[in-house]
């Protein structure tokens, strides 16, 4: 190496020191570590124990644990109600008419809110008194109030709708960003050959918005399966552990029992978990090159 | 849509009146959707405005009942929202502070030097992006605590400073800098610190606005972290503190909604001067 291209390179590294620093510090020995005490039994004071496959076995072995996959899996069904409705968002508010701006702002308002205010406003509108109940009575729909956070039956459900209510407009703008790369004469040449809306949607619009549709999906996905803030501000797991999600079982065994093999154990299931997923979206979403 | 003409009518009359229906249609479905997202917010407003009647009514009052601020004064007082908000906002700034200059610094190498292993730490930087990095808190807080950085700002901030959205998007902005102006500065004996702080971090100012808001938003409403780290209530963050009221004012609707309006306003205030910013989609820092 050349005296210059080493102080080049010198140089280089002492710009990237900081953020090489904090990044092997908080991102990747979290995971290099947190993998092997997967297999320790460790509570922050003494040294980590070796017990090889224990953590998991007890883990499997865990009702509560298997209940929690089985919720977080049952937490995917947002996804495609996110993608959805997020598109067909973007396509209305991609129309340059009066006021539109006004209509993207207020749904991304739930964006940029903190998830502990979106939990105390959404704990007033599911109470049993509350304003869902009412219009709900109000509309002969139900007679006796619905216990959304009471009710094991339901619970999930609810704090499944506020995951969509909190992320769609985020999705939102991220396909709005896709549609306004569309050109327009996309569109002008197809409608003077007679495609009327709906075959311009699933012709075009569709197929052109695909990347953006993989990005979103396994945003989603992903965001699906560590679902966890909102159970930990609006129900804590229950009732009857109804809403314990994969994640929110890794912090109950981690942060409150510093039992951190048990719960490294549970998150590496899930980073498997995670990655499997999005190795599926990449098979099966990847835009077709043609 | 079908354009079947009736016979003797002109064609002109029937396609306005479609295309205002239309309209009215499509602003009927947008005013209906806004209500869901918007409504919950507004009751909430109303709510902590209202100092009389019932909390929950139907209908819903969509106006305060004998508005004052009765209820923002108590939730200010009964609990230290003040240094709730002392808290946030310290963290708020030294997280704006320390992302510039972590993604700015890490940026510029990546963007304009040529030097081993930067194929490499790019790629290690995007990694980042796809481990499952939302599992990374049981092992952050682990090394907080052995850092002896939990309870204090440190320990809430460090682990969010470098991020591979930041790096990528100052990255980016120092990409689109034109040669000539590196060159030019080289010629006239800048080193590379000079060319970095007194022309690259100028020209890139839209990009480092964009990241402020970014991180802005982010930071100040934070609260899985914080409150993991955080464990004496006057270290609260506001997105922290809010629950703290609502755990202790369970019964007192109005006030817990007070403090809730308190919490977004900072931060709704900010949304609203820089709208555009989101609303663009960070086109180029997401693809």
């Amino acid at each position: 190496m050349s005296n210059k291209t080493r102080k080049i390179t010198l140089q280089a590294y002492l710009f990237l020191a900081p953020a090489l620093l904090l990044l092997l510090v908080f991102s990747f020995w979290p995971v290099g570590f947190g993998s092997f005490l997967a297999f320790t039994r460790y509570n922050l004071i003494d040294a980590p124990q070796w017990v090889g496959w224990d953590n998991f076995r007890d883990l499997f072995g865990d009702e509560l644990f298997i209940s929690a996959l089985k919720n977080s899996a049952l937490y995917l069904l947002v996804v495609p109600v996110i993608q959805i409705f997020a598109m067909l968002l973007a396509v209305l508010v991609n129309n340059e008419m009066p006021g539109i701006k006004l209509f993207r702002a207020a749904y991304y308002l739930p964006v940029v809110t903190s998830v502990s205010v979106i939990g105390i406003i959404w704990n007033f509108m599911y109470t049993e008194d509350g304003v869902l109940n009412a219009v709900l009575r109000w509309l002969h729909m139900v007679n006796d109030p619905v216990g959304w956070l009471t009710d094991d039956h339901i619970t999930l459900f609810a704090v499944m709708f506020i995951t969509v209510w909190r992320g769609i407009g985020w999705y939102m703008v991220l396909y709005l960003a896709g549609l306004q790369a569309v050109p327009a004469d996309v569109y002008e040449a197809a409608q003077l050959d007679g495609a009327n809306r709906w075959q311009r949607f699933w012709r075009i619009t569709v197929p052109l918005l695909s990347p953006t549709i993989l990005l979103c999906s396994i945003m989603s996905v992903l965001a699906a399966v560590k679902a966890f803030e909102e159970v930990q501000i609006m129900t804590k797991g229950g009732p009857m552990q109804s809403t314990y999600t994969a994640l929110f079982y890794a912090y109950e065994f981690g942060i409150k029992s510093l039992n951190f093999g048990r719960a490294l154990a549970a998150s590496l299931v899930m980073s498997v978990f995670c990655i499997l997923l999005a190795w599926l979206n990449f098979r099966y979403l990847q835009p077709r090159k043609n | 849509m079908t354009t079947t003409a009736i016979p003797n009518a002109g064609r002109a009359a029937p396609l306005r009146w479609q295309r205002l229906a239309n309209r009215a249609l499509h602003y009927l479905v947008l005013i209906a959707i806004g209500l869901i997202t918007v409504y919950p917010f507004w009751w909430t407003l109303v709510t902590a405005l209202s100092t009389d009647g019932d909390v929950f009514t139907f209908p819903p009052a969509m106006l305060p009942t004998a508005p004052g601020f009765g209820n923002f004064h108590e939730a200010l007082t009964s609990i230290d929202i003040l240094a709730f908000y002392r808290n946030s906002i310290a963290i708020t700034v030294f997280s704006v502070i320390g992302t510039l200059l972590v993604s700015a610094l890490a940026a510029y190498p990546l963007a304009r030097m040529r030097f081993p292993g930067s194929k490499l730490v790019f790629g290690a930087i995007l990694a980042t992006m796809i481990l499952p990095s939302e599992v990374n808190f049981l092992v952050n807080f682990i090394t907080v605590s052995k850092l002896h950085l939990t309870d204090s700002y440190s320990g809430v901030v460090l682990p969010t400073l470098a991020g591979a959205v930041g790096i990528f998007l100052m990255k980016q902005a120092f990409e689109a800098v034109p040669q000539d102006l590196i060159d030019a500065a080289r010629v006239d004996g800048a080193n590379e610190w000079q060319i970095f702080w007194k022309i690259m971090l100028p020209l890139t100012r839209p990009a480092l606005a964009a990241l402020t808001i970014l991180t802005t938003v982010s930071a100040w409403n934070q609260y899985i972290w914080p409150s993991i780290v955080m464990s004496s209530p006057d270290k609260f963050p506001l997105s922290v503190g809010v629950l703290y009221l609502a755990g202790a004012f369970t019964f007192k609707t109005r006030v817990v909604a007070a403090g809730a309006v308190l919490t977004v306003l900072p931060i709704l205030i900010v949304f609203l001067f820089t709208q555009r910013y989101f609303l663009r989609g960070f086109d180029g820092a997401v693809k």
